[in-house]
This record gives structure tokens, C-alpha cells and sequence, in this order.
């Protein structure tokens, strides 16, 4: 493979998105967990500007990192001394099964198309401007259907988790 | 310049950026004195000993500004480009745009009756 | 690699070297020019932010280093190098250590999409209004992991009310932002200032304007939102524990972050570098920026040695009751105006090459449909205020009742 910015960038986002993942699940403390997978994204983030896709990265630093991140933090502080979990995991078992099934199909989804010869066709050097996007998302013939659906599934977001939030507190 | 080499210049740049502040931390460290003693090193709540562990239990309110907040930073999401391609819309895009924002905004509107949005 | 590799790069090339450091070398280069103008600027703020609460307050301010106290800053730095930096015990090291450089970063890294003049930049992002926004995320997760880190109760307390006070201003302010880039049609900050050839956005606009500017000020933690430095109830805040340079890091942030935003509202609303020969050296369009930034920056001062501390709940009810609402109907509204106007022809539909006279009609219907609501804002301002004044001399007659009683 040859030397150059892309390729450093390959591996340097590969490290924070493998190692970022190794973090959470090793570590015992929720807090650091956050942070690792935060560090993990920011590796996502990454692959997203070297795919030519940089307004998908800075909506993954946004969300993820800006509020996703907080969020979380927020949400364990809720918990009971939580930050030190004190005992293992114990059904190793099924978490086991689960995951094991889990990296099969990921790994059938990459390597058979590659075998088959059904490669899709690379993205082009520049995918599409945010224009693009932009106007897709309220094109009739474009995506203004999922655009406003998108709007609901907020609404239902947002209305069901203060009934539930509020539901507690009360 | 080309759109790989804007972002190798962030790259370089978001490399560089915590090495600013990390140089005078690290010359301070060459320099500063280190007398540290138990007390000293103690957590600092204005002379009284710690009682308990730090993580105390917060109220739910910090959790649900995040969540609407959440909910508000993926709606700019759609709104970005929405407003980036606007000027080349006919009227059709300004209404769904309008639907977009308002739906949320019904969102937001039952929060607020739900005194959801009060610091209590 | 020809397109690629220009100016610096090209001379190292030719001077022999590889082509691949070549690029990197000038890349380099390019970003410690950049990065040079915060770190040398947030040197001078600090004794700026200084003087000015001295005058303020009716005071001199540092006066003995140096001409003027201008010395005074590398004093103070010589004065922290010396100070003993205690971790406490019960922190968390490499997360406590990180805090203050994430801190410092988040706002240096802004610097890179700035456009100082037309011509001198360090980069034009396609999404560069967005990436301000992204990276401002990374200062409140700083500001959470210093307060968790520390691993005292005032300090996680303090960090969970500032990172609440600035995800839930970051709403108003990004329906803000949305309308120059709505106007301009581009998240470029060059295309933004561009666009503002013709008119300022701040004309088209004014509302806009006033929401970020109230949204960016609680996004520094400055007075009235000053909940940063709630010393009278939280001891400090989040930085209590952090002692030496790495506190001063955090604060060098903030005064740095303060500055910035005066440039960002400078490049959004006023015209960025435009200003009567602008055009003749790029000196003159750096000094015009620099000069709107610079009075912007000078307005927060002034607003946070003037204003009290507000309390937390009232913070939040303001945002969430009075700025998120207001901000979603100005962007209504100014979208709606502006479409009619543009299905009948009276708005030009791209702005970059629009004239002064071309903006008129636009701008004089969107700054009347902006005063109308400015007018509505004050009446029911009015309204309430005086329901509130009734409610407290109820409050009032029936306490002095109680007492006569």
C-alpha cells in the first residue's frame, strides 16, 4: 500500500475507531466508557471526511459528541453509584452467541459480495454538495416524504421520552 | 485547493491545536515546585472532610434539557442543507421546511404544558 | 499534484524534496500562521478584558508592567509557571490532565475556518458554519470531563450546569446561524461574508443578530450567564480543583472564545472585511474585521461588568420559553418573506452578485417584518413585567396585613 495522506489518515482513524471500541468494553467505569466511545466515533467521523462525505462528519461530531455524549452523561448521573461497576458480567454465554452472530453477518456482508464479483461502484471522487441534500430532501419526486417523517419520528421521540421522564419524576 | 487537502490541513491543525496550550503545561512542569502532601492533594470542599462519593444522585432535569436538546441538534441536521439549497426553491420548499420546524415545534409546545422546560 | 502543490510547496519541490513532505511542510506552515493570530491575540485579551472591567469599575487596572500594564499578561504567565500544580488525589489523571488542552483546542481550532481577508485563510470548508458549531461541542465536553475528573462534588455540580446551560443555548443559536447561510446559500464563512456585498446581514436580519449575540454570550459563560463563575453558590465551578497553568488554560479558552465570537458575528452579520478600500490591500480588510470583531467584543465586556448574575432556573426559562421560540418563528418568518419576494421577482435568488440598490426592496420589507416583531416582543415584555409588579405589591400588602395582624 502506498504511503501518503490517505492512507496515514486510514490508519490513524482505524486506531481510534478499533482501540476507542476496545475501551468501552473493557473498561468498568460508565464514565471513561462515554469517553472511549466518543473517541470511537470521532474515528467514524473521520472515515466519513475520507470518503469525500465532510458534512456527514461534522453532523457525527455534532450529535454524537455535542449531544449524544452529554446525553449519556446526564443519563448515567441519574443511576446509583453505577460509575464503578463492581461485579462482572456474568452471562457470558449469550452476550457471547450475540456477538459471534453479529461479526458473521458483517463479515458474509463484506467478503461475499467481493467474492461474487457484485462490487458496487466506488463512490466518485466528490460525492454531492450539501446543495444536493438540500434540495433532494424537498424535491416531490425526492425525498420530502422521509424529510417529514423524519419531523414525526422527532416529535415521537422527544413527546415520548418527557412522558416517560416526566411519568418518573412525578 | 483540493477538498482532501482542506481537511489534511484540519487534520494538521486539530494535531496542533492541543500541543498550544500543552507546551507552556509541560515548561510549568519543568519549573514548578513539588511539595505535595496529603492534605494538600485532598478534594477541596472549603476546609469540611468529604462526605461519601462524588457521584451523588442528580435530578432528572439535566436529562431532559439534554434529550430536547438532542432532538433539536438532529433537526438541524435536515435543516442545514435545507437552508443552504433554499434560495433555489419554488414556494414548495419553503412548506416543507415550515412543516418540518412546526411539527417539532408542536413538540416543543408539549413540553412546556407539560412544565417539562421548568428548573424544579 | 501540480494543482495540489503550490506556493511554498512548489519552491521545496524544486528545491529537491519529496513531494509528499513538500505538501505537508507548507500545510504546516500554513497552520502556525494561523493558529499564530488566537495565541498572540489571547495574550493582548487578557489585558484588554482586564482594563476594561478596571475602567468600569472605576478602577485603573494593571498600570505597572510594562507601558500602560501591556506587560502585565507575561508576568502573570512567568507567575504560573512558578506555581505549584497540585493534582488531587481522588482525580482521574489522564482525563483531569486532558481537560485544559481539549479546552484550549476546541476554541484554536475555529481559527482555521476563519477568513481574516479575501484573500488569507487557512482553509474555505464547504461546511464551515457547521464545523464551528462541531467543534464548540468538543469545549462542553472538556468542561464535563473537567468536572467529572476532579471528582468533587462542586465541580461535577458545576460542570453539569454549565454543560446544561450550553447545550441548551447552542438551539437558539443554531437557528440563528441558520439564516445567513440561508441568505448567503452556502455554510462557507467566505461565501457568507461574500454575499454581504450588498447588504450586511445584519440589516436583513437584525433579530437574528440580537439571538446569536445572546446565545453566544451564554456560550462563553459570561454575565448574565456567567453560571461558570457562580462563586457565591458552587465555590467556583467545574476548575475548582485545578490549580497553576492548567487553570489559566481554561481561562484562556474562555477569554480567547469571547474574541472569537466577536470575529464570527463580525463575518456573519457585519460584512466580515467589507468597509470603504477594502479592496486595496488585504491590510485594510484584515483592520476592518479585526475593528468589527473587535467592537462586538468590546459590547460583551462591557455587558459582563454591567449586568448581574442571573439564577439557573431563570436561565433555562428564558432560553426554552422566550429564545428557542423566538428564534424558530424569526426563521419562519424571514424564510417565508423572503420566498414570496423571490417568486416575485422583487429579491435577487443569489446573493454573491446582488448590488446595494438590487437589496433595497429586500431589505427594507424584511427589516419592517423584523420591527413588527420587535414591537410585539416589547409589548408583551411590557405585559408581563407589569403583571409581575401587581403580583409582588399583592405579595407585599398581604405580608405588611400579616405583620399589622
Amino acid at each position: 500500500m502506498e504511503l501518503n495522506a490517505i492512507t496515514i489518515g486510514f490508519v490513524v482513524f482505524t486506531i481510534f475507531t478499533l482501540g476507542g471500541g476496545i475501551g468501552v468494553v473493557t473498561t468498568r467505569n460508565l464514565f471513561q466508557g462515554t469517553i472511549w466511545l466518543m473517541v470511537s466515533l470521532f474515528g467514524v467521523a473521520g472515515y466519513f471526511v475520507l470518503l469525500s462525505a465532510p458534512f456527514l462528519a461534522a453532523v457525527q461530531v455534532l450529535v454524537y459528541i455535542g449531544a449524544i455524549a452529554i446525553l449519556i452523561t446526564f443519563a448515567v448521573m441519574l443511576t446509583r453509584s453505577v460509575t464503578r461497576i463492581k461485579e462482572r458480567y456474568i452471562r457470558i454465554l449469550p452476550s457471547f452467541i450475540v456477538s459471534l452472530a453479529l461479526f458473521l453477518i458483517l463479515l458474509f456482508g463484506v467478503t461475499v459480495p467481493i467474492f461474487s464479483g457484485h462490487l458496487p461502484e466506488s463512490a466518485p471522487e466528490y460525492v454531492a454538495s450539501t446543495r444536493d441534500l438540500g434540495a433532494a430532501l424537498v424535491d416531490e419526486n425526492g425525498y420530502v416524504v422521509p424529510f417529514l417523517l423524519a419531523s414525526v419520528l422527532l416529535t415521537a421521540a422527544m413527546i415520548g421520552a418527557i412522558f416517560i421522564a416526566r411519568d418518573e419524576s412525578a | 485547493m483540493n477538498v482532501l487537502n482542506e481537511w489534511a490541513f484540519i487534520g494538521i491543525f486539530a494535531v496542533m491545536a492541543p500541543v498550544f496550550p500543552a507546551l507552556p503545561i509541560v515548561i510549568a512542569w519543568l519549573f514548578r515546585p513539588r511539595k505535595p502532601n496529603a492534605l494538600k492533594s485532598s478534594t477541596y470542599e472549603c476546609g469540611v472532610e468529604t462526605i461519601g462519593d462524588t457521584w451523588v444522585q442528580f435530578r432528572v432535569q439535566y436529562y431532559i434539557y439534554g434529550l430536547i436538546f438532542l432532538v433539536f441538534d438532529v433537526e438541524m441536521v435536515f435543516l442545514f442543507p435545507w437552508a443552504v439549497a433554499y434560495n433555489e426553491m419554488s414556494l414548495f420548499g419553503f412548506v416543507a421546511g415550515f412543516l418540518f420546524i412546526f411539527l417539532l415545534t408542536d413538540a416543543l409546545f408539549y413540553a412546556w404544558k407539560k412544565n417539562a422546560l421548568d428548573w424544579k | 499534484m501540480d494543482e495540489l502543490c503550490t506556493g511554498l510547496c512548489s519552491v521545496l519541490v524544486e528545491a529537491g524534496a519529496d513531494a509528499g513532505l513538500a505538501q505537508f511542510l507548507s500545510l504546516l506552515v500554513g497552520v502556525l500562521l494561523v493558529s499564530g493570530v488566537p495565541l498572540i491575540t489571547v495574550i493582548l485579551l487578557i489585558w484588554i478584558e482586564r482594563k476594561v472591567a478596571a475602567r468600569i469599575q472605576d478602577r485603573i487596572g494593571p498600570n505597572r508592567v510594562g507601558p500602560v500594564g501591556l506587560l502585565q499578561t507575561i508576568a502573570d504567565m512567568i507567575k504560573l509557571l512558578s506555581k505549584e500544580d497540585i493534582t488531587p488525589a481522588a482525580a482521574d489523571r489522564v482525563l483531569y490532565n486532558a481537560a485544559p488542552l481539549v479546552s484550549f483546542a476546541s476554541v484554536v481550532l475555529i481559527w482555521a475556518v476563519i477568513p481574516f481577508t479575501p484573500f488569507h485563510y487557512g482553509v474555505d470548508l464547504e461546511i464551515g458554519a457547521l464545523y464551528f458549531v462541531a467543534i464548540a461541542s468538543f469545549g462542553a465536553l472538556a468542561i464535563m470531563v473537567a468536572g467529572w475528573a476532579s471528582n468533587n462534588k462542586y465541580a461535577l455540580l458545576g460542570a453539569f450546569r454549565v454543560v446544561s446551560l450550553l447545550v441548551s443555548y447552542e438551539v437558539p443559536l443554531v437557528f440563528a446561524l441558520l439564516l445567513p447561510v440561508l441568505l448567503a446559500g452556502s455554510m462557507s464563512l467566505l461565501d457568507i461574508v461574500n454575499a454581504q456585498t450588498g447588504m450586511w446581514f445584519v440589516a436583513l436580519s437584525p433579530l437574528a443578530f440580537v439571538i446569536f449575540y445572546i446565545s453566544s454570550q451564554a456560550e462563553t459563560g459570561r454575565a448574565p450567564f456567567d453560571l461558570i463563575e457562580a462563586e457565591s453558590e458552587l465555590v467556583a465551578g467545574f476548575n475548582i480543583e485545578y490549580s497553576g497553568m492548567k487553570f489559566g488554560m481554561f481561562f484562556a479558552a474562555e477569554f480567547l472564545h469571547v474574541f472569537t465570537n466577536g470575529i464570527l458575528m463580525a463575518l456573519l452579520f457585519f460584512g466580515g472585511w467589507m468597509g470603504p478600500l477594502y479592496y486595496e490591500s488585504p491590510l485594510i480588510a484584515f483592520a476592518w474585521l479585526g475593528a468589527k470583531g473587535g467592537l462586538i467584543y468590546f459590547t460583551t465586556l462591557w455587558l459582563r461588568n454591567t449586568v448581574p448574575r442571573l439564577r439557573i432556573d431563570q436561565i433555562m426559562a428564558f432560553n426554552w420559553k422566550f429564545l428557542v421560540p423566538l428564534s424558530i418563528a424569526n426563521v419562519i418568518l424571514i424564510s417565508l418573506a423572503l420566498k414570496i419576494m423571490q417568486e416575485l421577482g422583487w429579491a435577487p435568488r443569489d446573493l454573491m452578485g446582488a448590488s446595494f440598490g438590487q437589496m433595497l426592496p429586500t431589505t427594507f420589507i424584511l427589516l419592517v417584518i423584523n420591527g413588527f416583531m420587535i414591537l410585539y416582543l416589547l409589548g408583551m415584555m411590557r405585559k408581563r413585567g407589569r403583571e409581575a409588579r401587581r403580583e409582588s405589591q399583592i405579595a407585599q400588602a398581604s405580608l405588611a396585613q400579616a405583620a399589622a395582624d
